[in-house]
This record gives C-alpha cells, sequence and structure tokens, in this order.
C-alpha cells in the first residue's frame, strides 16, 4: 500500500499514526510533509522509524520550493511527478493521509 | 491616527496554506498605516525565511524575497522563537533577513506588551 502524507510533522500527529498503522509498502511525503525528510528535524527519529519499514519518498519540487532540497535525508528516494504518478500505478492501493 | 502596537504571530510552514502569504499582506498593510509592527515566527513558521526557495516546481510564487524588503517598510522587528530554530535543524545562517533571535521568556514578554495579536 501506498501512503500519502502532507502534514509537516510537527504541526500535527498524521506522521506518528502513519508509522503505527503503515505495516509495508511506501511513503510518499508531499507539501509540508517534506519537512520530516529534512536533516535536523525533529521528526527525524520517527522517519527512521518508518524508513526500517516502508520505502520512503519525497517531492522534489515540494522539497525545492521549501528550500530544502539539499537536506534530504540519506535512502529517502527523490521523486517528482512522473514518479508520483509511477508510485500510484505501482501499488495495488494508496491512502492520502489528510 | 493613533498608533498602536501590532504583533503577527506566523505558526505555519510556506506554501502548504495560504496563511504565510496572508500574514506577508496584513504585515505590508500594517506598517502602509504606520503602525508599530512586531513580526514573529514561531513552530513551523519559521520555515516561511528559509533561504533558497526554488518555486517554480509547483507554480507557486516564491514570496519569501519580501521579507527581506520589509525594512524599507520601516518593519524591522522580526522576531524568531530560537527553540524552534533548533527543533528544525536551522540557524540563522538559514535565513534570507536579519532576524533577532529569542528565548521563550523575552517572546512571552514581547506578546503580552501588544495592544493587538494577530495569528496566522
Amino acid at each position: 500500500m501506498l501512503h500519502i502524507l502532507n502534514k509537516s510533522p510537527l504541526q500535527t500527529g498524521t506522521l506518528d499514526t502513519v508509522v503505527r498503522l503503515a505495516k509495508s509498502g511506501a511513503l510518499l511525503l508531499i507539501e509540508d510533509a517534506v519537512y520530516a525528510a529534512t536533516k535536523g528535524n525533529g521528526a527525524e527519529s520517527k522517519l527512521r522509524e518508518a524508513m526500517a519499514r516502508l520505502k520512503v519518498y519525497a517531492l522534489m519540487p515540494d522539497l525545492q520550493a521549501r528550500g530544502m532540497a539539499d537536506r534530504l535525508i540519506e535512502g529517502v528516494g527523490a521523486i517528482d511527478y512522473d514518479g508520483f504518478v509511477d508510485l500510484v500505478v505501482e501499488h495495488p492501493n494508496n491512502q492520502s493521509w489528510l | 491616527m493613533a498608533q498602536k502596537k501590532f504583533m503577527l504571530v506566523n505558526r505555519k510552514a510556506p506554501y502548504g496554506s495560504i496563511y504565510a502569504l496572508e500574514s506577508l499582506e496584513v504585515v505590508l498593510i500594517t506598517a502602509a498605516f504606520e503602525q508599530d509592527v512586531s513580526v514573529v515566527f514561531l513552530d513551523d513558521g519559521v520555515y516561511q525565511l528559509k533561504k533558497g526557495m526554488q518555486t517554480k516546481g509547483i507554480a507557486t510564487k516564491n514570496f519569501s524575497p519580501t521579507y527581506r524588503a520589509l525594512e524599507d517598510y520601516d518593519v524591522d522587528k522580526l522576531y524568531v522563537d530560537a527553540d524552534s530554530l533548533a527543533a528544525r535543524g536551522l540557524t540563522t545562517e538559514d535565513l534570507v533577513t536579519e532576524v533577532k533571535v529569542v528565548d521563550s521568556a523575552t517572546l512571552a514578554t514581547l506578546m503580552t506588551e501588544q495592544d493587538v495579536v494577530l495569528s496566522f
């Protein structure tokens, strides 16, 4: 399953819930959720916990817009919009955590 | 016109919602009316000041250069919460403009001194 998250990890508790309930598959961080995949963010350990079970991706245009493209945590896949579409196609189902 | 002390409290990241841009509009309006304006960046609001934004990929205007121009509008009281910066792995080196980094006690005092506090 593909989990899609769009909220900052320091603004809501959604990342915690995703990490608790997403057992396998992929986690795609978009919009303000990309901050979770940046070095030094308070959610870094939570994200590493997710990376142990899930393939984690971040949307590069959203990282660039926020000036955070050079801070992506190693091991997180940087993808563009075409990559986003590919992920949706590859997974049998997905959930957008709003 | 009577001058009041206005404080705008920015607590949200840019682009994910409209709050950051709306706050910036209000800063400019308040300055146009020659009010005493303080702008605070707290929690995810500190991300509004991050250097190096390239917004072409999300087809949105990068409004961060405007923070650098605020001084021209006599808005020079920009306060950044030290704890919020640290929790995001940022330092003043990462910010687009000169700010005063303040601790919780200082910020708390500043808030109580205001006539009007607007939250974004």
